[in-house]
Parts: structure tokens; C-alpha cells; sequence
């Protein structure tokens, strides 16, 4: 992931990340703080249990512009397994783009923006590692009456936890009555932004795309507040890792279909039924007939974690599969990881052994998320 | 009682005929917080440079390797249910092993405190 041959770019909050005391660290291309001061497991529970404030401009920021909606999401439907025609305004939907062999070539985000005036729009947030390949797939994908414009003047500022919306609230007082997956474009004191409310650490809170020479103001309006505190990218690590959610390069990449990812969520019935995005005999033949590998959460039973690429064995046998994304989770107290494995091997309960140092660590396959979402659900919405 | 320092980021007290080795307060600040440490057991023979013990901080693993040849007399074993230990007091409770000394002459090639001070200063 880390790019060391070429310039390092920073994004908007660099230098406050550095007065803040932030150990910087290249990642996807960036320098990128990965922790603060009080370290990742300080961050990581700060983030349960308050509000944590992530620089994630390094993200790409991109949007498909068409005469209509119906031809924006089509154009789009044709890369992606999602039902995109159907989203209504203002919603938001995870998705991931597929190549010809149904592998994902990455996951994102997608906005419908609620303004009519701006139909025929959606906006796209890609992995910063990922741009490069994205943009030019998705490019050349569109029919002539779609465009794809990169943005590159604005930052993406994520607010998590329990108490986030409430801070946010206090500068964008719309943002308190977004529904968990919608966003809309909104004041955050007199400056115009679009927060949507969504993230990665399986708490409730928002996103903000923010115009880039605004950044640090905002940024630091909301570490004004004594219930934020800056979050690096370790602790946004291990709480995507509790949340179940997959970091692209680790947990899932162009060899795996989103049926063996486990991310079938994000394809909606009619899309399953009628096919149409690459990769669909596949994708659909593994809706039928199971897929060969699942991703899977593993809980360890000892204390030693087990890392990306650390090989699964049925107990004191053979080998079903590799350890993908793993580590100490803080709020579970202990090591979780997930990975893929044979089918056969993939049900909640089933034993297993992730090799270490050449011991065999024992596991047990268990549900995701590991740690409960508590994302904001509105009753009607 | 002597302390001297390794490049790797270790420490190692010598008294008497017994070293004990830990990990320096430069090396736990740049791991992070600690969440596993496995030390090893009595009567392991070690070569200088060799992996003796494993710590992990929530971001990764790290080697501890052995700064002197000898054999382990000792593991601390309270590190096992209390890992913090190593970010509390790395230079003092949070030890991960005692060994004995098999050739003093190795103990020259390591660095005194200022040395190891110096050291850190350049990284």
C-alpha cells in the first residue's frame, strides 16, 4: 500500500496533524498520521466511547455527471452489482467496482445528492490506493452522455462515535437529522459542505466533504470541542477490524468476488436476479451454488494475535485458508482476525488454527460484526 | 551493576555472573501500546542476534533478539497477563528475561547509557 517511490503528498491537515504531535507515515501515497501522543488504544476507545475526528482526504473524491438520473445509474450499474437506479435522493450506498471475472476492483461509497437540480449526479468516494486504477476503469466505462470529474478541492473529514452527530450539530445543526446512509449539502458554520452520515468504525457519525482551504478551521472547531480527540490510522484499523468491515488490499482484491467476500449485502435483488455488471455468470453462479472460499471472523482463544497472512489449518491439520486482517481488538479485550476460508470450514463455531511462529494458535469461527454496530437507524426512514 | 544498550533497542544489566534484558523506553514509545509479549523459558540457549521474545503492540510484531550469548535462568512471566507492563516501566518491572553471561567480551560491543543516548539522538 505504502508508496515510497515518488513524492509524498499531504493532504489539508497535514500541519495540524503535526502540531497535534502525530507520528506521519506513508500511506496510499500520503503522509498520513497514524497516531497521536496518547496512542492507538487511547484513540480507539476515545472513539467508543466520545467522538474521534479522521483526516481521510487521502480518499479519492470523484462525480459521475449525466442528463438524468435513470442514465447516471445505469452508466453505473454497468460496473457495479448494486441497484443504483433506485437509490433514492439523498441516500447513500456501499458498493464495490468488479472487473470481467467478477473480482472486486474496489469498494466504494455512493451518494445521490437530494437536490433536484443537481439529477443525474452521484457522487463517488474511492480508496486513496485505488484511484489510479479506478478512475480510468470507470472512465472508460461511461457512455458519451456520462463524465467522470475527479474533485481535488476538497478534504474528507470523518466524525465518529457515540457523541459525534451531537458535536457536529453544534456548527451544522441539519446533520442531526440525516438517517444513518444519507447525506445532503449543509452550512457547518457558514461554510458550505456535504455530510453524510456514514463512516467505518461501526459507531454512528458522519462524513464531511469539505472545501480543502476550510479544512483545518473546521477541523479544529471540532477539537475545540473537549469531546473529540484526533484519531490516527491505526485506531481506525482496529475499529473497522471489530466492526467486520473490509480494508481493500487486505481483505479483499481483484482475485475475490464480493459473493466470497461476504459483502452480498450490497447487491440488491433485482441486480442478483438480472445480472448485468462483470463478472456475473460467476457472481450468480456462486449465489446459486455457494461460493469456494468465505470470508470469515475468527476469535483467538489465547492472547497472541495473529496477522495478515498467518495460514488457517483445521486443528493439528490441513491447511483451508489465510488470515487477511488481524490484531488486538481494544474493545474486544483480545486478538480477533478475519480471513478466508473453504466453505466447507466457514460455519459460526467451527474450530480452527491460525499458524504463528510456527505454533498453532487456536480460533473459533464467529459471526461479524465483532463488536455490535450502533450506527443511527431511524424507524421510517 | 552495569547496563549496557544494543542498536536493536534493548537493555541488559549485568550483576555478578547474571544478565537481565528488556527493552528501552525509546523501543516501547515507538512500538506503541503493548498487548502481547511471550518471553522465553529456563534453560533456552541463546546466540547473540538470536530471537529470543516477541512483543506486540496493536499495530505489529516485533523480535527481541539476544544481545549476548547464555541461557535463559528466567522468562518474567507476569508480562503474559500484563503487557502494559512494557509501556509502564520497560527499564525496570516490565523485564523479559535473565540469562546467564557466557562471554563477557560480547558485553564490550554494546553501548553505555550516553552511547545509547547519542544513538537515539541520530534515528
Amino acid at each position: 500500500m505504502a508508496d515510497t517511490s515518488g513524492t509524498l503528498q499531504k493532504t489539508p491537515l497535514f500541519d495540524l496533524h503535526v502540531e497535534l504531535g502525530a507520528r506521519m507515515v506513508p500511506f496510499a501515497g500520503y503522509e498520513m498520521p497514524v497516531q497521536y501522543p496518547t496512542g492507538i488504544m487511547t484513540e480507539h476507545q476515545q472513539t467508543r466511547d466520545s467522538a474521534g475526528l479522521f483526516d481521510v482526504s487521502h480518499m479519492g473524491q470523484a462525480i459521475l455527471i449525466g442528463p438524468d438520473h435513470e442514465t447516471t445509474a445505469r452508466a453505473l450499474e454497468a460496473m457495479v452489482p448494486s441497484n443504483m437506479v433506485e437509490l433514492g435522493r439523498g441516500k447513500q450506498r456501499y458498493t464495490v467496482l468488479l472487473n470481467a471475472e467478477g473480482g472486486v476492483v474496489d469498494d466504494l461509497m455512493v451518494t445521490r445528492p437530494v437536490a433536484e437540480d443537481q439529477d443525474g449526479r452521484l457522487y463517488l468516494v474511492v480508496n486513496a490506493s485505488r484511484k489510479d486504477v479506478d478512475y480510468p476503469l470507470i472512465a472508460a466505462g461511461l457512455p458519451d452522455t456520462v463524465r467522470l470529474e475527479i474533485v481535488t478541492d476538497k478534504a474528507l473529514i470523518a466524525i465518529q462515535g457515540p457523541k459525534a452527530v451531537d458535536v457536529v450539530a453544534a456548527h451544522a445543526p441539519a446533520a442531526a437529522d440525516l438517517a444513518f446512509m444519507s447525506g445532503d449539502f449543509m452550512e457547518f458554520d457558514g461554510i458550505a459542505c456535504h455530510i453524510s452520515r456514514a463512516g467505518y468504525t461501526g459507531e454512528d457519525g458522519v462524513e464531511m466533504s469539505v472545501p480543502a482551504g476550510a479544512a483545518e478551521a473546521i477541523a479544529r472547531a471540532l477539537l475545540a470541542d473537549e469531546r473529540v480527540k484526533p484519531i490516527g490510522l491505526g485506531a481506525r484499523d482496529s475499529l473497522r477490524l471489530e466492526a467486520g468491515l473490509c480494508l481493500y488490499g487486505h481483505d479483499l482484491d481483484e482475485t475475490i468476488s464480493p459473493v466470497e467476500g461476504n459483502i452480498t449485502f450490497c447487491m440488491q435483488k433485482r441486480r442478483r436476479d438480472e445480472g448485468g455488471f462483470p463478472g456475473a455468470d460467476r457472481i450468480q453462479a456462486e449465489l446459486k451454488d455457494g461460493p469456494g472460499r468465505l470470508r470469515v471472523g475468527l476469535k483467538l482463544e489465547g492472547r497472541a494475535p495473529a496477522r495478515e497472512g498467518a495460514a488457517i489449518h483445521l486443528p493439528g491439520g490441513a491447511a483451508v485458508g489465510t488470515v487477511t486482517s488481524g490484531g488486538f481488538a481494544p474493545t474486544v479485550g483480545g486478538p480477533i482476525a478475519m480471513g478466508y476460508v473453504a466453505t466447507e470450514h466457514a460455519k459460526t463455531g467451527t474450530k480452527l488454527s491460525l499458524l504463528v511462529r510456527g505454533k498453532e494458535l487456536p480460533a473459533e469461527v464467529v459471526d461479524m460484526p465483532f463488536v455490535p454496530n450502533r450506527y443511527h437507524r431511524k424507524p421510517n426512514s | 551493576m552495569t547496563t549496557y544498550y544494543s542498536k536493536d533497542h534493548e537493555w541488559i544489566s549485568v550483576e555478578g555472573g547474571t544478565a537481565t534484558v528488556g527493552i528501552t523506553s525509546y523501543a516501547q514509545q515507538q512500538l506503541g501500546d503493548v498487548v502481547y509479549v511471550e518471553t522465553p523459558e529456563a534453560g533456552k540457549s541463546l546466540s547473540q542476534g538470536d530471537e529470543a521474545a516477541v512483543v506486540e503492540s496493536v499495530k505489529a510484531a516485533s523480535e527481541v533478539y539476544a544481545p549476548i550469548d547464555g541461557e535463559v535462568t528466567e522468562g518474567n512471566e507476569a508480562l503474559a497477563d500484563e503487557p502494559a507492563k512494557v509501556n509502564e516501566d520497560p527499564e525496570g518491572a516490565a523485564w523479559f528475561w535473565k540469562m546467564t553471561v557466557a562471554d563477557e567480551g560480547q558485553l564490550a560491543d554494546l553501548m553505555d547509557e550516553a552511547a545509547y543516548k547519542a544513538y537515539v539522538d541520530t534515528l
